[in-house]
């Protein structure tokens, strides 16, 4: 069936970010627990979620001020840790660039792991979208999530120490990325790429910052880069059913 | 409230960390629009959620701050479970489900 419409790409994106509800939920609960637990009020836990609408940053801003950090470099420090969506953005620009500015400023807010994830590996896998399907189907990925972030931790927030600790929802968070990620090592340099930025990811942890996370994606990045230039990017999975 | 923080400073640093972020996510698809960028920009690029988020996730699994930064057998487990089933089985979900139910199946019988 042809389904051609912006409002059917809407959908389709909807329907693509499902199997990430489980975990975006669990993780904004978390959020909202942990930020309540630390002394912040209810309206300064909703603003943070709100308004950031970055999970990492929220956290790490959340770390560094239970450890009474400078407010400069709470500031700094939870940028750094999302230096890494400057990448997102320019990876998926040359898609939905053309967009019309409110598009644009909009999705400069929704642009998260997963709504780049899903939205790049669609518009790679059919090059051909035309740009009101690509923002419907962007917008689309978000349509449930965003909702879902902000009512899971006003419910963390509201519920607060009543989550018990045996949980370890902690996990869900490297769960969700690794279930993100593994599918989409179609070839031998998104391998290389992969393996390269574990093995840096872990020998640079303790820079300060983020920084070291920077540097593992730049080298895994030029390291896929260069496998793909040499010809080298050999299929390692069957293909897409 | 937290310690240390005026009322004022946590919304500060809060507006500060939101217009960052957004500023961040904005500034490729605002400023570049829909100029096409050079195939070899192209091609990094397009190795960028391989390579970022295998190194942010790395430290996590095998150094978890729940644990105080000890490794955890479970954690490691579960994590090459979830693996196993993204990269064969190519389900984003079942990965999910795999990684947590081996996660917690390994927390029952440990």
């Amino acid at each position: 069936m042809q389904s051609a419409t912006p409002s059917s790409a809407f959908f389709e994106g909807m329907r693509a970010s499902a199997p990430f509800l489980i975990v975006v939920g669990p993780f904004a609960l978390v959020f909202g627990v942990v930020a309540t637990e630390a002394g912040l009020d209810l309206a300064q836990v909703m603003s943070l979620s709100v308004t950031v609408f970055a999970g990492a940053a929220q956290l790490t801003a959340l770390q560094l001020m239970r450890e009474e950090a400078p407010a400069l470099v709470v500031l700094a420090s939870s940028l750094a840790v999302n230096l890494r969506m400057a990448m997102y953005s320019a990876s998926i620009a040359p898609y939905i660039g053309g967009a019309p500015l409110w598009q644009r400023v909009l999705s400069g807010y929704l642009l998260v792991d997963q709504s780049y994830a899903i939205s790049h590996a669609r518009f790679e896998a059919e090059p051909q979208m035309p740009l009101p399907r690509r923002m419907a189907f962007f917008f689309g990925t978000m349509s449930l999530i965003a909702p879902l972030w902000y009512a899971a931790t006003l419910a963390g927030a509201l519920a607060g120490q009543g989550i018990p600790e045996g949980l370890a929802l902690d996990f869900a968070v490297p769960i969700t990325f690794i279930a993100l990620i593994a599918p989409g090592l179609r070839t031998l340099a998104h391998l290389a790429a992969a393996a390269t930025a574990i093995l840096l990811g872990l020998a640079l942890a303790g820079l300060p910052y983020g920084t070291g996370l920077l540097v593992a994606g730049l080298v895994a990045m030029i390291v896929g880069a260069e496998i793909e230039r040499r010809g080298l990017a050999i299929p390692v999975q069957r293909q897409a059913p | 409230m937290m310690e240390g923080y005026s009322d004022a400073t946590i919304a500060l640093i809060t507006a500060g960390i939101a217009v960052g972020t957004w500023a961040v996510r904005f500034s490729f698809i605002g400023l570049i629009g829909a100029r096409e960028l050079p195939p070899w920009l192209l091609r990094h690029l397009r190795y960028t959620p391989v390579a970022v988020i295998p190194a942010l996730v790395a430290p996590l699994v095998l150094w978890p701050g729940a644990t105080g930064g000890a490794p955890d057998p479970a954690r490691l487990v579960a994590a090459l479970a979830a693996f196993a089933v993204g990269f064969l089985a190519r389900s984003v979900l079942g990965a999910i489900l795999v990684g947590m139910g081996t996660f917690y199946a390994i927390r029952l019988v440990l």
